[in-house]
């Protein structure tokens, strides 16, 4: 009877105003039976991390396109971090060089997907990368 | 220390996992409600309902900058569909509330009905029940969209604004009785739109077709534009009024003994069939069962009996 539900969080940080890809996203993990916080545009990580703890995520799905992946992903890790949450894990997908995604997997992001990646693909990453926290 | 006795402390992420456990149906969940449970009934429930887009979100997001510049406390308890062919769900009503992610006297939980009917989840009241342990002073709970007559939220909520928006007036008859009959507020939101004050005028009328018995709450109607803030203190002070005048008539008590008698009855109902159910399924009695109503050797009615039977209730 008791069965624990995948939540993950998606919002997309920085300023760009395109949320296609997020919504994208969102609805592949909705269709995939996950319970999806969708919290939009223009958010910092500050508010992705409150967001994520008072929803208590399994995971925290990013979609980046303003190209300032660099700091944001690294702040949101470390504001994680101290909240003592850094247990929800961190994706982000969007334009992101070859060249810088080592640096981010250092920075604490679990993984990252780039344009033209199917939601399938991602999708199945979740399964079997991400567990609900017992 | 225990989930509830770091709820009782503060704990943020206890409180939100807590409300997981919930969610999901923890056999845990129970022992930590045990203990919660003295320190609740402190918290105004305030039950926002009304039909998908009405901006029921918007206005939660301007409630609670009311209630925090009153330096109160306040959670926040919002419901989306799950998706019946999956069971997984969007939730998007935090998206309006984004401005107090990072305010520490305001906790936002986003639930889905995973199946319930009525506009709520079912762990919506023991949701509810811990941020009332967290010390909320104010909670407030969005139902979902359906739009009609939600009546599970009046059973959960002190007071319960119904959220219209213009044009419904055009057809009278599209306002079920239904919904005049659980609203203690009425809103007209999107008050920018053309229209608003032929709807608001109608649905007084409507209200006052009622006929209350003498002394009784007379619904009013607020007018209110949620996106930019307008009508927001009208409405805080007409739940106000609704919450002084629960106080002074008695109705508060009342409404809380009824409140206490119904989660006593569906802890009992869910509680009993569990019990039952898997003991005569362990036991073996239930395929007995079975066979017998396929042969007709019993009926449904004998069989329910002789399984009460084996226990005694007093
Ligand atoms: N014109 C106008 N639009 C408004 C007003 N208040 C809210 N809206 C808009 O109405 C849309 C829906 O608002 P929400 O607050 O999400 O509505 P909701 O009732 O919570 O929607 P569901 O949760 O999906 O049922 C948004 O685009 C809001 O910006 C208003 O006063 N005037
Ligand atoms: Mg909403």
């Amino acid at each position: 009877m008791a069965e624990r539900r995948l939540r993950v969080l998606v919002g997309k940080p920085g300023l760009d105003g395109h949320d296609r890809g997020a919504k994208i996203i969102a609805r592949a993990f909705r269709d995939a039976g996950f319970e999806v916080i969708y919290t939009g545009l223009h958010q910092t990580p500050e508010q992705i991390v409150a967001a994520s703890i008072q929803e208590d995520v399994d995971l925290i799905a990013l979609s980046i396109l303003s190209g300032a992946h660099n700091t944001l992903l690294p702040a949101v890790y470390s504001t994680l971090k101290e909240k003592g949450a850094e247990d929800i894990m961190l994706m982000a997908g969007g334009v992101i060089p070859e060249d810088d995604i080592p640096g981010l997997k250092a920075a604490g992001v679990a993984e990252i997907f780039t344009p033209g990646t199917s939601t399938e693909v991602i999708v199945d990453w979740v399964r079997s990368n991400v567990h609900p926290r017992a | 220390m225990t989930l509830a006795e770091r709820v009782l402390d503060g704990d943020i992420r206890a409180a939100a996992r807590l409300m997981r456990d919930i969610d999901d149906r923890m056999k845990s969940a129970v022992n930590e409600l045990k203990a919660l449970y003295p320190h609740t009934g402190n918290a105004y429930i305030l039950g926002l309902t009304g039909p998908p887009g009405a901006g029921k979100s918007t206005l939660v997001d301007q409630i609670v900058a009311a209630y925090r510049k009153k330096d109160l406390l306040v959670g926040v308890v919002a419901i989306d569909p799950t998706s019946p062919f999956t069971g997984g769900a969007i939730l998007g009503d935090r998206i309006r509330m984004n401005r107090h992610a990072e305010d520490s006297g305001v906790f936002i939980r986003s639930l889905a009905t995973r199946g319930a009917l009525g506009g709520m989840s079912r762990s919506t009241m023991d949701v509810v029940n811990v941020m009332d342990a967290m010390g909320m002073d104010v909670i407030v709970v969005e139902t979902v969209g359906v739009g009609q007559d939600e009546v599970d939220i009046v059973s959960t909520a002190h007071t319960t604004a119904v959220v219209m928006v213009p044009g419904l007036g055009d057809d009278i008859q599209a306002i079920k009785a239904g919904i005049l009959e659980i609203g203690d507020v009425f809103v007209v939101n999107k008050a920018d739109r053309d229209g608003a004050d032929r709807t608001a005028r109608e649905l007084t009328t409507m209200l006052e077709m009622q006929h209350p018995e003498p002394g009784a709450w007379l619904p009013h109607v607020v007018k209110t534009e949620g996106a930019r803030g307008v009508g927001i203190e009208a409405l805080v002070e007409e739940f106000e009024a609704h919450r002084e005048y629960l106080k002074n008539s008695g109705h508060l008590q009342r409404l809380i003994e009824e409140r206490n008698a119904k989660l006593f009855a569906d802890t009992l109902r869910d509680e009993l069939f569990d019990t039952v159910f898997g003991a005569i399924r362990e036991s073996g009695r239930y395929q007995q069962i079975l066979d017998g109503l396929r042969e007709r050797s019993t009926d449904p009615y004998s069989a329910v009996e002789q399984v009460l039977a084996a226990h005694a209730f007093s």
